[in-house]
């Protein structure tokens, strides 16, 4: 031991670029690249200030939100070109041409998961709760914004980890669910898996405190008259998700502590000998793992509910059955997690039982589908983008969910384990699922965000590029799968294969162009701005509170806080009252907190730490983790402070929200994409 | 808060009260807990009854300190601790004993 | 909503300070959460233990070879007794306004936590003292991870008391610090609720071994 290492840890010249091969070289100066070109930007347009005051510090719920997204679609961009890259390499290698080597492969297959997974799918879903589920449930804001901030950070953190591996050194090849004993140090020296531990400890502890927050919120801080069953179906969806988070976070937090005891204290708890247990670390991962698939798509399911109600211009069909199926699904997550592990060898009684129960979680996801077919039925149906998601998530979700219950019989289970019938089948729930229902929310909910609608001929075409390009990239993996093909396989040999890897790597390819029609679709609508604007807030005829504002809202979210009578408030307030008369009785000053930049240090001290020990960097990693809770004790002695909304501002901007209300011609359900759609809708009566 | 006279005139009661509890709570837990250890010590019983009793007097003892140290009772007025606490046990009893079924089942078969 | 009603768990101060308990409701209740979070992870460290202790032995101690009885009763005697010095450092916070008694009842629990984290220490050192280290089997690692992690615990809320101590003098903190102890008090009785669990099925069960 020298004192590089005391200094340095294991980290070492040579794990800098430039990397061995091209690829993973292009990859790294892209990581270096992109923030040094956001950086330019910001010098050369003078917006260093306005990003710090204006974001980065906010501890504004819709801020918050929109940075969540923002974070998510970034790693979205890399999750896609990685799952291109493999589709490419199968493709290629399968004609005897490969692009790139087993190990890079196996960091694309962990990559791709942990990024869908743990920095897509969870920061997306943690943006839309957080920008629509206070205005949902006519709140200013969330119980604990500053906590609310730090898991922002806490999850940048993480997701800035994974993306430090393309630069320095490598990552886990042991897929997103890290299994030992490949995972530990006898078989997986070096810090790819330490890179993978570390990330999803800081997203772990975020979404964990998120969790919290958002169920807090839902259940102390709705307005007066929003029982429970008054909520929209989005904020019940929040509500499960926030449960799931709470409880089945600490078994992830639980098997990568070990695991990290493991490699870095020399314990046995899923080693090889000495009493070591691998099938423990399934058990504890799976408990984790199944209620996050529902973390995963009970959010969609939300936003499905909306979109699909909104958009058939009618009342959610079987609201309470909905409600009562999105609670049974998340009970269920907790009773199926072996269904992950079949073939470890428990008995068949075992199997059997669970096996019974994944199959049980049919009913109510059943459930869920005829609602939302019935709530379509002799409704006024616009195609618009969303919907159009929303209809090929009902037909592509139901076959998805038709392969689940063929896996869930044990010995069926047995004979497509570990296949690609099995990567088929999650992609066919997670992509219909969730992918399309956040790009649904997205665009369902972007004027709101922004003030101005999205081009719906560009999200048109991304509709297409994006349903098109998932049949065709994972429809002949049901087939390869059958045929034999295995998952994480980083070359097959077997020409029978070639056909359906090609159109496989079509289909992704078409996704790819599915994500570029996003990007020039937001370029688009930037552009066109002025036209889309939609002011007054209201471009769908909604239903829910989160329409009874301007777009986009103020700080304070409303000027006063509604009282409501039953579901579907905001449908109500039209049909029975004036939403836009003004009320000058009722405005005085709002409190709201002022904006920190603690929770970014807590984030910056949080990647120091998990980089620090990733490297073995021991005063490092000390440093950094004191430094956290310096931030947090140096929170606590400022008591909470906070800024003050004059009554007579609330009252300016309101009025003048009223008074473009009032100015505004509103458009039918049928002019919904024309230029006259400022934001105030001609009710159907 | 210097202005003794505008609280309620329940505050003596409701102190004296307070402080029962928590004698009762420590009384309570320490009979308890001798109960266990006595248990433990002299081993009137064979394992698995042995577990079984152990197992009860620590439940009822965790029942304990949430009613008198954690202060959740039947209470209609804040219910939600309350479902939240046994939606914990729900979900805690689910994973202990499907690790604890799942893990010792193959142990068994691998042996 | 009357504000006489008990909101949340632990001691509520509605008799006392009727406004800061009609904001304690939604923060005491965010906490209470976050402990039903940890509790899971204390269990999910529990149900490893208990197989480990069967399944992880491979040629090392056993539950029962590694079992201090004595120890176990002595660091129980202190948790209960620092639960209950709690107990009356909350009923010292809601009714007392001079924080002289709740001040005293603070560092007799502080001092009770830190007596238990040295014998849990001593044990540590002694179980060492014998080649007996986590490194050994499955089962001593899951052995120090549950206690160790519940060690942690207790340490981080003397940490946390310790933070408190200098805000206590601060009276623009006064309803902050309030609200603090409060969650704290939730927090040290919880770990105790956790050691009841872990005394009886690592010591006193495993001792039967």
């Amino acid at each position: 031991m020298d004192w590089t290492y005391w200094l340095f840890g294991t980290l070492r010249w040579s794990d800098f670029p430039p990397k061995p091969d091209l690829i993973a070289t292009f990859a790294a100066s892209l990581v270096i690249l992109a923030p040094i070109a956001v950086a330019v930007i910001l010098t050369v347009t003078k917006r260093w200030k306005w990003i710090w005051n204006e974001w980065l510090t906010s501890l504004d719920h819709k801020k918050i939100g929109v940075m969540y997204c923002v974070l998510a679609a970034a790693m979205l961009v890399r999750a896609l070109i990685e799952a291109g890259l493999m589709r490419t390499q199968q493709a290629m290698a399968n004609v005897g041409s490969p692009v790139i080597g087993a190990d890079h492969f196996g960091e694309l297959f962990s990559t791709h998961g942990t990024i869908m997974i743990f920095f897509v799918v969870m920061p997306f879903i943690s943006g839309l709760i957080n920008f629509v589920m206070p205005l949902q449930i006519g709140a200013r804001d969330l119980t604990f914004p500053f906590l609310n901030a730090a898991s922002l950070w806490l999850t940048a953190a993480g997701a800035m980890i994974v993306n430090a591996s393309l630069v320095v050194g490598k990552f886990s090849t042991g897929g997103w669910s890290g299994y030992p004993p490949f995972t530990e140090l006898a078989f997986s020296p070096g810090e790819g898996v330490n890179y993978w531990i570390w990330a999803l400890t800081l997203t772990g502890i975020g979404t964990t405190l998120t969790g919290i927050n958002f169920a807090v919120t839902l259940y102390k801080e709705r307005a007066p008259g929003m029982h429970l069953m008054r909520m929209p179906l989005f904020c019940w969806t929040a509500l499960s998700t926030s449960i799931l988070m709470i409880f089945a976070l600490p078994p992830l937090t639980v098997a990568t502590a070990m695991l990290a005891l493991d490699r870095y204290a020399g314990f046995h708890f899923f080693t090889n000998g000495a009493g070591g247990n691998m099938m423990l670390y399934a058990n504890l991962f799976w408990l984790f793992g199944h209620p996050e698939v529902y973390i995963l798509i009970l959010p969609a399911f939300g936003v499905w509910s909306e979109v699909i109600s909104t958009f058939s211009g009618k009342k959610l069909y079987g609201y309470t059955s909905l409600v009562v199926a999105t609670i049974s699904i998340a009970v269920l997550s907790f009773t199926v997690w072996l269904h992950h592990f079949f073939t470890m060898g428990q008995s068949a009684d075992v199997n059997a039982i669970f096996g019974i129960a994944t199959m049980l979680i049919g009913i109510p996801t059943g459930v869920k589908v005829y609602d939302w077919l019935l709530t379509m039925y002799r409704g006024r149906i616009r195609f618009t983008p969303p919907l159009l998601f929303a209809v090929t998530f009902l037909f592509c979700f139901v076959v998805g969910g038709l392969t689940g219950v063929l896996l869930a019989n044990a010995p069926v289970d047995f004979a497509v384990h570990n296949s690609l019938f099995l990567v088929a089948h999650f992609h066919n729930m997670l992509i219909p699922g969730t992918l399309f229902a956040l790009i649904a929310g997205y665009m369902y909910w972007f004027p709101k965000v922004f003030g101005f609608r999205l081009d719906e001929r560009w999200g048109t075409i991304s509709w297409f590029l994006w349903s098109g390009g998932f049949l065709l990239a994972f429809m002949p993996l049901y087939a390869l799968g059958l045929m034999g093909a295995m998952r994480r396989t980083s070359m097959f040999t077997d020409p029978q294969y070639t056909p359906y890897l090609m159109i496989a790597l079509g289909g992704a390819g078409m996704i790819l162009a599915g994500l570029a029609a996003l990007g020039v679709q937001l370029f688009v609508s930037i552009r066109r701005r002025e036209q889309l604007a939609v002011p007054v807030g209201d471009p769908w005829d909604g239903h829910s509170l989160e329409w009874w504002s301007p777009a986009p809202p103020p700080e304070w979210n409303f000027a006063r806080i509604p009282q409501v009578d039953g579901t579907e408030a905001f449908t109500a307030m039209k049909r029975d009252g004036q939403p836009y008369v003004p009320d000058p009785e009722n405005y005085e000053d709002i409190c709201l907190p002022a904006n920190t930049g603690i929770p970014v240090m807590i984030g910056v001290a949080g990647f120091v730490c998990a980089f620090a020990l990733t490297w073995y960097i021991w005063w490092l990693a000390i440093v950094s983790l004191v430094a956290m809770w310096a931030l947090v004790v140096l929170r606590s002695w400022q008591g909470e402070p906070m800024q003050t909304f004059p009554a007579e501002l609330v009252r300016k901007h309101t009025e003048e929200w009223l008074e473009r209300a009032r100015a505004a011609t509103p458009v039918d359900r049928f002019a919904e994409n024309a230029p006259a759609n400022r934001g105030l809708a001609e009710p159907i009566r | 808060m210097s202005d003794k006279r505008d609280l309620p005139r329940s505050e003596d009661e409701s102190r004296s009260r307070e402080l029962r509890d928590s004698v009762i709570g420590l009384g309570g837990a320490v009979v308890l807990t001798v109960i266990a250890f006595v248990l433990a010590i002299f081993q009137p019983w064979g394992r698995s009854a042995l577990l079984l009793g152990l197992g009860g007097l620590a439940l009822l003892q965790i029942g304990w300190h949430f009613r008198y140290f954690l202060h959740i009772d039947l209470d209609s007025s804040h219910r939600d601790d309350l479902q939240l606490v046994l939606f914990t046990g729900l979900i805690v009893l689910l994973m202990v004993a499907g690790t604890i079924w799942i893990l010792f089942n193959q142990f068994m078969r691998m042996g | 909503m009357s504000s006489d009603k008990k909101l949340h768990p632990g001691i509520n101060i509605q008799h006392t300070d009727p406004k800061a308990h009609l904001e304690a409701e939604p923060i005491m209740f965010g906490f209470w959460i976050f402990l039903m979070s940890d509790l899971v992870l204390f269990t999910l460290l529990l149900a490893t233990y208990g197989a480990m202790s069967v399944h992880g032995i491979a040629g090392g101690p056993t539950p029962g070879q590694i079992t201090d009885l004595t120890s176990a009763g002595i660091e129980t005697a202190l948790l209960l007794a620092s639960s209950f010095t709690f107990a009356l450092a909350s009923i010292a916070l809601k009714y007392d306004d001079n924080q002289r008694a709740l001040k005293r009842w603070l560092i007799v629990t502080e001092l009770l936590g830190a007596a238990f984290i040295g014998m849990e220490i001593k044990d540590f050192v002694t179980l060492a003292g014998k080649g007996q280290v986590p490194q050994v089997s499955g089962f001593l690692s899951a052995h120090y991870a549950l206690l160790g992690t519940h060690m942690l615990h207790v340490a981080s809320a003397i940490v946390w008391m310790v933070m408190i101590w200098p805000q206590m003098k601060v009276p623009r903190l006064k309803k902050l610090v309030r609200l603090r102890i409060m969650r704290l008090a939730l927090f040290w009785h919880m770990l105790d609720v956790v050691w009841v669990a872990i005394v009886t099925f690592v010591f006193l069960f495993g001792a039967s071994t």
